[in-house]
């Protein structure tokens, strides 16, 4: 069903957004070689109930942290744990999820821990771009599948690959609604935006080939044949203006992460 | 978090409320008038179902204690039909 939120609602949406948008900036700073996914969730979590919102992830569907923190050849959803710790040369890719108010906020970044090769590096410019592509195509009466298409044009042209087997969403009371947002697709399908729609756009890219598979803790996706993957996610409302990021500070500017 | 698209239930619109309708296992609670039933489903909701005319069509009778399947509609989830009898 498709769900235009009121501008009370979007602004509770945004505050929720910044919950999640300052824990992954606090996160993106903090992070060094040597630390581990689980002391990542802590400053999560711990970021979260200090700002009075709850994290989104834990318990969702079994899952059993707040964060989801995903290593080089980790797609998404790999669970924190003390004994995963990052090195020099790694690409972190950080989920974070939090309901605030009743409502939710969901983003992901995917950064360099210490320095990374040019290879890593272009597979995190491009996939950021991919999501700030996507974005664009955020405003009232495009389709749906626009944004879809813009994404996983920009990431083919780049030499990438889309990970099929997960998908962006609508947001809002609940982390997911109904609308299914891929990053892949023809453009000019789907329902037709309207203000007030909000959508969790996030896509997911390959160095190698688009497979996944998920491992024996029946969270944790990789790719299936090695590659490195990249992620990077915004909750982004639709308004009569265009998009706005509700998980970004309204006079942010330059990347969106 | 990303979401499996596989995960979705298989609730939606696909436009025909025939289609969309959720099946449940029931218990049969008490018999109403007009081949009605009160029946309890699994969560412990207690819905109005009335017998499928293929059943009727085969003389199948349910009593109280049966279990059995239930149609609901995608519109009004108090409502069903009673659409198999389990042994």
């Amino acid at each position: 069903m498709i769900i235009c939120r009121s501008a009370t609602e979007l602004e509770t949406m945004h505050r929720a957004g910044l919950i999640v948008w300052g824990a992954l900036t606090e996160l993106r700073q903090k992070v060094q070689p040597g630390m581990t996914t689980e002391e990542m969730d802590d400053l999560a979590e711990e970021y979260a109930r200090k700002h009075k919102a709850r994290p989104a992830f834990k318990n969702y569907h079994g899952y059993p942290k707040s964060l989801c923190a995903s290593i080089n050849n980790e797609v998404v959803h790999g669970i924190p744990s003390a004994k995963r710790a990052v090195k020099e040369g790694d690409i972190l890719s950080m989920d974070f999820g939090v309901e605030f108010d009743g409502y939710y906020g969901d983003a992901a970044l995917t950064i360099p821990v210490g320095q990374i090769d040019a290879k890593r590096e272009r597979l995190l410019r491009v996939t950021r771009e991919a999501l700030e592509h996507g974005i664009e195509q955020v405003r009232a009466g495009n389709r749906l599948s626009d944004i879809s298409a813009a994404v996983q044009q920009w990431v083919e042209k780049n030499g990438l690959s889309v990970v099929r087997e997960f998908v962006g969403h609508s947001i809002g009371t609940k982390m997911h609604e109904d609308l299914q947002l891929p990053n892949y697709g023809e453009p000019g399908h789907g329902p037709k935006l309207q203000a007030g729609m909000v959508l969790a756009i996030e896509p997911m890219v390959n160095t190698g080939s688009p497979a996944v598979r998920v491992l024996e803790d029946k969270w944790t996706a990789v790719t299936a044949d090695g590659g490195d993957s990249a992620h990077f996610e915004h909750t982004v409302a639709v308004t009569e203006n265009g998009p706005w990021i509700l998980t970004r500070p309204k006079d942010a500017s330059g990347p969106v992460w | 978090m990303a979401k499996r698209p596989h995960d979705d239930k298989p609730k939606g619109d696909s436009g025909n409320p025939k289609e969309d309708a959720i099946e449940v296992m029931a218990t049969v609670i008490e018999p109403l008038p007009n081949a009605m039933f009160r029946v309890e489903l699994e969560n412990k909701h207690q819905v109005l179902a009335h017998i499928s005319g293929k059943m009727r069509k085969n003389f199948i009778r349910i009593l109280p204690g049966d279990k059995v399947a239930v149609e609901l509609s995608p519109y009004d989830l108090t409502r069903g039909r009673i659409v198999y009898r389990y042994k």
